[in-house]
């Protein structure tokens, strides 16, 4: 039996994501979710018993990331990072945001 | 020279022979952008001073080496390209300039491109029409009302335009291959790991790759060639030797065995689609190829295991959002409250549905096991397809189970977009070479109730990974035997 989301569980998701959505759209966005949620479960009826010993790592990726030699390389200029900043002090080479509280 | 109908080899070429001026051919690409843009909408930033300045530099230069030089380039606007515009589709992004080329960038003006500009997308790749995203959709240049598909309907509907010879996309469940195929040109999405993702804006990591439109086979292998291999830059660049995929473009199919997932073809494929099948098997037969019947039995849950995987991944790469370091940033008295504006007046409906989803997949509660599950279903998937290219050398199968529909058909229905992407997410989630080639127009005829004109149909060959020259010479092969609309 496949849940259905409610109105409460998007704002739930959204604090989780740093979304701040209208009401209206939470209820709009949980009954869309719902049928999705509904259409993907099903995935649990497969039987996966000759997977399951597999490790997470081995699940995750197609291929095992690969490694490069621990040596120190330039990377981005600090100038052409602060560029793109919406608010930057290029003087102190930081970036500006208001208060966290 | 034709520029327009010419090939990016012949543009090479002709331009390193010194026949024609880069200038020229930029140019005309321009000119033929400036008259089709405004009603096709497949770009979103055109750069034409840059190019022709580009274009103009390589003309006189006195070495004129590279196998793309000269040849005028569109690219999705989800690939840096340094102090270009690059929104990937995006309000969020709506006038970031990266500071930084992707590394497929560097390799195709390495080789003498000329990059004329940026490719309407779905926003940050996420849609199968384009219209997602935030600038309003791109038109398929085959019927006007309709889709160019996507997310990299831009670029498809550039190439198939004849704006531009080929164009990069990317393709995370399908976004290469479907737009190529409503569109009827070439479209191939790499196996993974053999195009560096360093530059791609991220949506699905374990998912994406940048790789090749063209009009034609030899075009995208070409493209494929310039674009790929080891970089440091990506730990997911399979950094071994690779083999040209341009190696056996004129073997023909003699010896080589495919086999058609046929049970796939049961519901919601439409005979047009079916026919255009038909057609490239029958091709291929005639090239030399032996074909059989196989089963993929866990493809039934590719969409339900890519909406878990792929939404869980997007919802952790999309978290960079925050208006802290570049795109767009709302105004606020405090730093949760900027994070939380900056992102919901910045991101789309289709966005925002999949950043919830993926957080849902991903939090605690009685669905945590869903993700778990989907992993273990995708390895099944992957094992499914190894087993049926055990002994063959490629699977074949539609793109998509339509054509190309109306734009606002789907977009009000989620669900029934995420299915439109049946055929081509189980090979993603496999990692395997994938290419969309066209199998000729649907004809005209009194018979289609729909009464649509001729529409492209694309076929798929899904390849064994990290054998992509022959998925470019079984897609040569179909080429020969069909006739070009």
């Amino acid at each position: 039996m496949a849940p259905q989301l409610t109105g409460a569980d998007v704002a739930r998701l959204a604090e989780l994501a740093a979304l701040d959505l209208p009401a209206a759209d939470r209820d709009a966005f949980a009954r869309q979710l719902s049928d999705i949620v509904a259409h993907a479960a099903v995935v649990r009826q497969v039987d996966t018993s000759s997977v399951e010993a597999a490790a997470a790592a081995e699940l995750a990726s197609p291929i095992a990331p690969i490694a490069r030699a621990d040596t120190p390389t330039p990377s981005l200029d600090r100038a052409a990072a602060l560029a793109s900043a919406p608010e930057a002090d290029a003087a102190a080479g930081l970036m500006r945001v208001p208060r966290v509280r | 020279m034709d520029t327009r109908a010419a090939t990016a080899i012949e543009i090479g070429d002709a331009i390193r022979r010194g026949d024609v001026t880069a200038e020229r051919v930029v140019g005309d690409a321009l000119t033929r952008v400036a008259e089709a843009n405004p009603d096709l909408h497949a770009f979103i930033t055109v750069e034409a001073d840059r190019a022709l300045a580009r274009a103009r530099a390589l003309d006189r230069a006195t070495t004129r080496a590279g196998a793309l030089y000269g040849v005028p380039v569109a690219v999705k606007d989800t690939i840096c390209v340094r102090d270009m515009r690059t929104t990937a589709g995006s309000r969020l992004l709506a006038d970031y300039r990266p500071p930084y080329d992707a590394t497929a960038i560097t390799r195709l003006e390495a080789a003498g491109a000329v990059i004329i500009g940026k490719t309407n997308c779905d926003e940050f790749a996420m849609g199968s029409s384009t219209e997602h995203s935030a600038f309003g959709p791109s038109r398929n240049p085959w019927d006007r009302s309709r889709t160019p598909g996507g997310s990299s309907g831009g670029s498809a509907a550039a190439v198939a335009a004849g704006l531009v010879p080929v164009a990069l996309g990317s393709d995370t469940g399908g976004s290469i291959r479907q737009p190529a195929a409503f569109c009827g040109v070439v479209g191939m999405r790499p196996t993974y790991g053999a195009v560096s993702r360093h530059g791609l804006i991220a949506f699905a990591s374990s998912l994406d790759q940048v790789g090749p439109i063209a009009r034609t086979v030899a075009d995208c292998a070409l493209v494929q060639d310039v674009i790929a291999g080891a970089d440091p830059h990506d730990a997911t660049c399979d950094p071994a030797p690779r083999v040209s995929c341009r190696r056996d473009l004129a073997a023909d199919a003699r010896g080589l065995r495919i086999g058609v997932p046929r049970h796939l073809l049961d519901a919601g494929v439409e005979r047009e689609v079916r026919t255009g099948l038909d057609a490239a098997l029958e091709a291929l037969a005639r090239d030399g190829a032996e074909i059989d019947t196989i089963e993929l039995p866990h493809s039934a849950h590719a969409v339900p295991v890519y909406a878990l995987l792929a939404t869980a991944e997007a919802s952790s790469n999309l978290a960079r959002y925050d208006g802290v370091r570049y795109g767009r940033r709302a105004a606020a008295d405090t730093l949760d409250s900027m994070y939380a504006r900056t992102r919901t007046e910045g991101f789309g409906p289709e966005v925002t549905r999949r950043i919830l989803l993926g957080t849902y997949v991903l939090s605690a509660g009685d669905q945590a096991d869903l993700y778990r599950k989907a992993q273990q279903v995708r390895a099944l998937i992957r094992r499914d397809f190894e087993r049926a290219l055990d002994g063959r050398h490629a699977i074949a199968l539609p793109t998509s189970p339509t054509r190309a529909f109306p734009l606002g058909d789907r977009v009000a229905d989620p669900l029934r977009m995420y299915l439109s992407d049946i055929l081509t997410v189980a090979p993603a989630l496999a990692g395997l070479p994938a290419i969309s080639v066209p199998a000729g127009l649907s004809a005209a005829n009194g018979a289609d109730q729909m009464g649509r004109g001729r529409l492209p149909v694309g076929v798929q060959l899904v390849g064994r990974a990290h054998n992509d020259a022959t998925v470019y010479r079984l897609a040569a092969a179909i080429e020969r035997h069909t006739p070009r609309g």
